[in-house]
């Protein structure tokens, strides 16, 4: 069996949980300062997030660890070559977590300010950074015949790099909206669902533009040929279904359906490197690929039976807490403090 | 070079700040699912006060813990992008499973703990807290296997320049692993029990709910008191594994330049590294034998042997570790260690006598004991990681050969820099609301409600909402 083919696959899976469940919960703390009225609103925004953001965020470690066991160059050469950017999204999860976790502690307005900082800049920079990430990956690096990356942090600051992480911030912050609107009630839902109607067409021609001009810039159609396929068609119809969804009011799939264009622009993305994991802009043969990057048979083997016992019970349990937590949150359940 | 300190600054500092927060975890974890255990089992509202208010403080500590330890998640990629190369067949393993087995499980039920006081039946809300305090000692062992196996290589063999597994087992039982892992988990259960003794102190000194407190000062008693001794015998275990494992860290440990035999102990030395000689030598005669290998006459053997028999197997070379540090590293630890084991008789006695309450200057000295553990904590994890230098794989790769040669020198000196400064600001912040949470204590019941049972329920039913 190719266990190669498995982990990537298994990797992809675990960004892609990512990017769904994190991405909502970038989009409320982007959109909360935005969409809030009062204390009250901005605490309930919050709420509608309190018991998922954190197991989110272990979509990513686990990715990460993932990485680190089943393809240790791409681990190495990704986190060591994205040195700064990485360090960016990283102290962004670190004052985003303690915003949301310490900000109800202090009933100070300047506490609760510095704390909407963290929690809008900590959902902010990392969105955007991992679309400047994602698409310098598929664009082709600058990765010399020892698996190194030989670039400076300039050198992925390109304006089509730049594209891409406003993409990437537009779909968090839509699907956001749309989590908002299925998670809240009254004015807040009022609002929470006009901000969606309202960014979802601009949303919609930025990531237009930004999939057109792959073709000119990334490696990705070197794959798919001028007629991408199935997986891009299904995240444009997703996307578009997801607009008209919301205005007949069937919020739940709406989320769906934004939910769905992250997951099949990922699958896209994953797709279109295989077998590659980083290519070479220097060489093509340097590129790391699922199978020079990649650990032994054995470890693959044995990674691959933990995954299968423990993912499922992962998504079992994250299902339950999702399932618990189901009702919309009111004005009414937020304490006065 | 510059690269490689700056690299080698900063993932301790990052690692000692991570493990001042996680040995807390550990012990809290376990301690607040105690009191929820004896809420549920008895009613007695007393215990549901008890697991909410040290609740709170467990989530304030919890949280620094998760911040500091994605950054751990991510940063052997970042600066140590050669050994990742080297290790990841093997070390990538356990980081893998700690994340999905633990770290997924913590986070997930930790969320349904907070948020579910009114939503979850009193059973399953218990199960939450108890999940959480197994993910997080779960999470331990997991990392400390990837630890021991940097200690003690295991089950590999090198192909193409890096280690590739070859046997599984073999690193799920590495030795080093059954007496680090225990040690380790315990001295954060030591943690977490001071840290609930001296605040239950705190308490009663100020006259704050002492019949509360004292259950809680009780319960935390017993399990530090268990713990210490279990730290003390556990750490001796691990201490005569490195005899045989690591050598040249035990010789460290205990200063000794020239292989004796029989071994005295050292009490008190000034170390100089570079003439490789101690001054001023306090020794103990026979106590290393015993203590290395539970008899008076065996050899121990010494730095200056060790390194010459070092240089033979892996070439020239310098393999002593900075001595100074490990040796007096290592008498913190064991000193604290020995005064927790005494703080806790102690105030086993005075429970016995029943004083407990009124024991003023127990009080005192328990309030001290909160911050003493951090200390002990890290200097024995200097010890096991400055005593492997300059291995970082011992005897497999060394850490100059681990760094990332695509990160530049500034781009270490940016990351130093930017965590040192957000650490620093978390930690202000962390004391602050520990503080803050902890100094009002457990609010008296109003008496109006006397008619409802568990009054005040409903007041402080949402107290967990952000």
């Amino acid at each position: 069996m190719d266990f190669q083919l498995i982990w990537f696959i298994l990797i992809a899976v675990l960004f892609i949980g990512y990017f769904f469940l994190e991405g909502f919960d970038f989009g409320v703390g982007i959109l909360m300062p935005f969409i809030s009225r009062d204390e009250v609103d901005r605490r309930v925004c919050i709420n509608t997030i309190g018991p998922f953001w954190d197991a989110n965020e272990v979509w990513l470690i686990t990715a990460g660890g993932a990485m680190f066991a089943a393809f240790p160059h791409w681990y190495a050469t990704l986190f060591s070559g994205f040195y700064l950017p990485l360090l960016l999204i990283l102290l962004a999860l670190i004052v985003r977590a303690v915003g949301f976790e310490f900000r109800s502690k202090v009933d100070k307005p300047y506490w609760k300010k510095t704390a909407d900082h963290f929690i809008f800049w900590g959902s902010f920079i990392p969105a955007f950074i991992w679309g400047v990430a994602l698409t310098n990956i598929v664009m082709g690096l600058p990765i010399g015949e020892d698996m190194n990356f030989y670039g400076g942090l300039f050198g992925l600051l390109t304006p089509y790099a730049i594209l891409g992480g406003l993409a990437s911030t537009a779909m968090f912050t839509l699907h956001g909206a749309v989590f908002l609107t299925l998670r809240t009630e009254g004015p807040l839902m009022e609002r929470a669902e006009k901000v969606a109607k309202m960014i979802w067409i601009p949303s919609g021609v930025l990531l237009l533009v930004f999939a057109l001009l792959g073709y000119r810039y990334t490696v990705l159609f070197d794959e798919f040929g001028l007629i991408p396929g199935t997986l891009p068609l299904l995240a444009i119809i997703s996307f578009i279904a997801g607009y008209f969804l919301l205005r007949a009011n069937r919020t739940g799939w709406s989320f769906a359906a934004t939910g769905g264009t992250i997951i099949f622009g990922t699958i896209v993305a994953f797709e279109g490197l295989f077998p590659k994991l980083m290519p070479s802009t220097l060489n093509i043969d340097w590129s790391l690929t699922v199978y020079n990057a990649s650990s032994s048979e054995l470890t693959l083997t044995i990674m691959s039976v933990v995954a299968l016992i423990f993912l499922p019970i992962v998504l079992a349990y994250q299902a339950y807490s999702y399932y618990v937590f189901r009702e919309r949150v009111t004005r009414d359940s937020i304490p006065t403090s | 070079m510059e690269e490689l300190d700056l690299a080698r600054w900063q993932f301790g500092i990052t690692t000692v700040y991570h493990f001042i927060f996680v040995p807390l975890t550990l012990g809290l974890s376990v301690l607040v699912a105690i009191m929820q255990t004896f809420w549920y089992r008895t009613g007695d509202t007393a215990y549901k006060k008890l697991t909410k208010y040290f609740g709170k403080l467990f989530i304030i500590v919890f949280t620094l813990g998760v911040v500091t330890g994605i950054v751990q998640e991510f940063q052997f990629g970042m600066n140590w992008s050669e050994y990742s190369r080297f290790v990841g067949d093997i070390f990538g393993i356990p980081l893998a499973i700690e994340a999905l087995m633990a770290f997924f499980l913590e986070s997930t039920f930790l969320g349904l703990w907070i948020f579910g006081w009114n939503r979850l039946k009193k059973g399953v809300h218990l199960l939450c807290i108890w999940l959480v305090a197994i993910a997080s000692n779960l999470s331990a062992i997991w990392i400390l296997m990837a630890n021991s196996w940097m200690q003690v290589p295991v089950g590999y063999h090198i192909v193409g320049g890096r280690a590739e597994l070859t046997d599984f087992v073999a690193i799920l039982l590495n030795e080093r692993l059954l007496v680090q892992m225990p040690h380790t988990i315990i001295a954060g259960f030591v943690t977490g029990g001071l840290f609930v003794l001296g605040i239950s102190a705190w308490m009663m000194m100020r006259g704050n709910q002492k019949e509360i407190f004292q259950k809680s000062a009780r319960i935390a008693l017993v399990f530090t008191a268990v713990a210490s001794l279990l730290t003390a015998t556990t750490g001796h275990s691990q201490a005569q594994d490195t005899v045989q494992s690591q050598p040249m860290k035990m010789a460290a440990m205990e200063g000794l330049w020239e292989t004796e035999e029989p071994a005295s102990f050292s009490l008190f030395a000034i170390i100089d590294q570079e003439n490789r000689t101690s001054m001023r030598e306090v020794r103990l005669p026979y106590m290393l034998s015993v203590l290395a290998h539970n008899n008076l006459t065996e050899e121990v053997r010494g730095m200056n042997d060790l390194q010459s028999e070092m240089e033979e197997t892996y070439g020239k070379g310098n393999y002593i570790p900075p001595v100074a540090v490990v040796y007096w590293g290592f008498r913190i630890m064991v000193g604290l260690g020995m005064l927790f084991i005494f703080l806790a008789i102690t105030g086993l006695v005075l429970w016995w006598k029943d004083k407990l309450q009124t024991a003023t200057w127990f009080h005192k000295t328990a309030i001290i004991f909160i911050f003493l553990p951090y200390i002990a904590n890290t200097a024995g994890w200097i010890v096991t990681e400055m005593g492997r230098q300059p291995w970082v794989v011992y005897g497999l790769l060394l850490t100059a050969d681990g760094v990332s040669p695509a990160v530049t020198g500034t781009s270490i000196w940016i990351s130093l820099s930017a965590f040192t400064l957000v650490y620093g600001f978390l930690a202000a912040v962390a004391v602050f609301l520990v503080i803050r949470f902890a100094k009002p204590g457990i609010p008296k019941e109003a008496k109006k409600k006397k008619d409802g049972i568990d009054g005040g329920e409903s007041k402080d039913s949402d107290a967990f909402v952000y």
